[in-house]
């Protein structure tokens, strides 16, 4: 049988979870076809069809795809679920939305954020916010997970690009429809795949400081903004910048936490990170217990006096 | 209108958990459980669409042992005006069975409108209100964090990973709840005496007709890799010393 990869599209075309979940998808077993669904989404195919070990890209290019949304989304996988015995999506803000409602059309239960294809059907995922790990074997005959894009680097590009094929939609009158958004935009890197993050806390206690104080390191450290809970909640940073248990799960090279007390909530976001450090004035916050490196000071003196350090 | 919040029992917010001696699950034994932090957002949101006129009644519905009737209870305490409880002593009742469990109680409490928690904090599956919508082929909002309930459609501004996404859904329809949709009320002392004497019904999946065997076999529960302590530096310079040494910048 065949896995069927859903590519994560975005304004800028492919999205690298796509070939973080690829590395997760191959490990299946079987040859993997990446679908590529939306309207006028060429490129994001061509590039998809690049991916190393990729069989075929199955582009679905059609107006009423446009936006994504979960209904149209879902039917049109349904429609070629036949083919498969494997359905796997990176585990984005996008992929949770959709994944579950192919699996409970195909009466599936779904296995969500893997962090390790141990089998075909047998995986390791997170439960309680990461504070223990699940070994589960999939009874169904055909398996619907989605990839913890954090646990699998991206799959590079291969040699030879795989052949794209079109599919057809079928029309359906339409259950939802697109209103509007409000995407952010950053010079930065983007948090979920970026080498360094460096994330603000409640601490910083303005807007004007995570502009003032955090940015000036990330852009020396070339890093991605993150941020806790309470930062987002108090208005000091967006909603796409949380980390945690139910924001972005990351794990960078580097993960600097600013005035961030490491809640249990907020650990499950960035516990992976290969290298933590932590400015905190408490020397008995939670975050020092999984911080390599510790520096107890007032944040607002710390941080410029590393940006000074950095340049020495 | 009606609105139907299903409500789970979880592990309290605050407790940091441990994985059982013999490794096939969590130790729960004298560990405080509340209602799962996303159902409790959408129970607050359900609560202020009938504080504004826009909903009739909120049915709390929860699925478990005998224990769920004190989640559902506290949903009554925070204002809902009836509870359902699915009871039922299997240890693990996954997102799957649950929707479809909760499909059976659309089928005879016809609601215009649900409003789940978008994750529960121990499994956290994110599954059960997409499956929901699917199961009875309705539209879905997932992560909302602005609900603006008309006549005969919902507007729903939702967390996406590049900021938020707006969409209007025809009814009835499913909703998941985010975190910043609103802040829950907390029950007050006269309001959790009041909700002793609301409704609480029972029923069971045998009499709704759904299978709740699990699909997943959990084969094992283990404790994540440790993170060895680390070392407290004396200055920002000292700092990034040390991270020259290992390499990361
Ligand atoms: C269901 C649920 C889901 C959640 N999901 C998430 C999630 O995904 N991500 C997340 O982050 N949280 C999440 N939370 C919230 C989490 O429990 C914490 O409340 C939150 O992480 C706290 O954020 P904080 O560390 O910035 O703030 P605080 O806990 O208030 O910590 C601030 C820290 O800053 C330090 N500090 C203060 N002033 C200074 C200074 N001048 N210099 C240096 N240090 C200073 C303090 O010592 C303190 O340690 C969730 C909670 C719930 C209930
Ligand atoms: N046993 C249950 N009883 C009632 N509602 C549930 C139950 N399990 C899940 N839910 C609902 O589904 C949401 C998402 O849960 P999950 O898909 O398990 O992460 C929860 O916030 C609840 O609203």
């Amino acid at each position: 049988m065949r896995t069927l990869l859903i590519a994560e599209i975005d304004a800028s075309g492919l999205n690298e979870a796509t070939a973080k979940a690829l590395t997760a998808a191959v490990k299946l077993g079987s040859p993997v076809d990446i679908l590529v669904a939306g309207s006028g989404d060429r490129a994001a195919a061509e590039a998809a069809s690049r991916l190393e070990g990729v069989a075929r890209v199955r582009l679905a290019d059609d107006a009423a795809l446009a936006h994504r949304l979960a209904e149209p989304l879902a039917e049109l996988v349904i429609s070629i679920a036949a083919d498969y015995d494997a359905i796997v999506a990176p585990a984005t803000a996008a992929g949770k939305n959709l994944l579950p409602r192919i699996a409970a059309l195909l009466d599936v239960m779904q296995v969500s954020e893997v962090t390790a294809v141990l089998g075909p059907d047998t995986f390791e995922r997170p439960i309680y916010a990461g504070n223990a790990i699940e070994t589960v074997q999939s009874r169904d005959g055909v398996r619907v997970l989605t990839v913890r894009t954090a646990a699998f680097p991206p799959t590079a590009e291969g040699s030879a690009a795989a052949p794209i094929e079109a599919i057809g939609v079928a029309p359906t009158p339409p259950l939802s429809t697109f209103v509007g958004e409000a995407l952010t935009t950053s010079a930065r890197p983007e948090l979920a795949g970026a080498r360094i993050v460096v994330s603000g806390g409640r601490a910083l206690g303005s807007f004007e400081s995570f502009e003032t104080v955090i940015a000036p390191l990330a852009d020396r450290l070339n890093a991605a903004i993150g941020a806790s809970r309470a930062a987002v909640d108090a208005g000091f940073a967006g909603n796409d910048l949380q980390v945690g248990q139910t924001g972005k799960v990351v794990a960078p090279d580097l993960y600097v936490a600013v005035g961030i007390s490491g809640a249990i909530q907020h650990l499950a976001g960035m516990k992976d990170s290969k290298v933590i450090v932590a400015i905190n004035k408490d020397a008995e916050a939670p975050i020092f217990q999984v911080a390599d490196y510790g520096l107890v000071e007032d944040l607002f003196t710390a941080v410029p006096a590393l940006v000074k350090a950095l340049d020495d | 209108m009606k609105i139907l919040v299903p409500v789970k029992r979880a592990v309290d917010r605050n407790v940091k958990v441990r994985v059982n001696a013999d490794g096939t699950g969590i130790d729960l034994a004298n560990v405080k459980m509340a209602m799962n932090p996303f159902c409790e957002i959408a129970v607050e949101a359900a609560l202020r669409l009938k504080e504004a006129g826009q909903a009739s009644e909120v049915v709390v519905v929860s699925i478990g042992s005998e224990k769920s009737a004190e989640t559902l209870r506290t949903g009554l305490a925070m204002g809902a005006d009836r509870g359902i409880l699915v009871k039922t002593d299997a240890p693990r009742v996954e997102p799957l069975a649950v929707a479809k469990l909760l499909k059976a109680v659309i089928g005879t409490e016809a609601p215009g409108l649900v409003i789940l928690g978008k994750q529960a904090i121990d499994d956290d599956s994110n599954q059960t209100g997409q499956m929901l919508a699917a199961l009875m082929g309705w539209p879905q909002a997932t992560f909302a964090s602005k609900i603006d309930l008309e006549a005969d459609a919902v507007t729903v501004a939702r967390e996406v990973d590049g900021g938020t996404e707006t969409l209007r859904l025809a009814l009835p329809a499913v909703i998941t709840t985010d975190l910043r949709l609103n802040e829950p009320r907390y029950a007050s002392l006269p309001n959790i005496m009041k909700a002793k004497k609301k409704p609480l019904d029972e029923t069971t999946p045998e009499a709704l007709g759904v299978d709740i065997a699990p699909r997943l076999q959990v084969l094992k529960v283990a404790e994540p890799p440790r993170r060895a302590g680390g070392v407290k530096v004396a200055s920002a310079a000292d700092l990034v010393a040390k991270l020259r040494e290992t390499g990361v910048l």
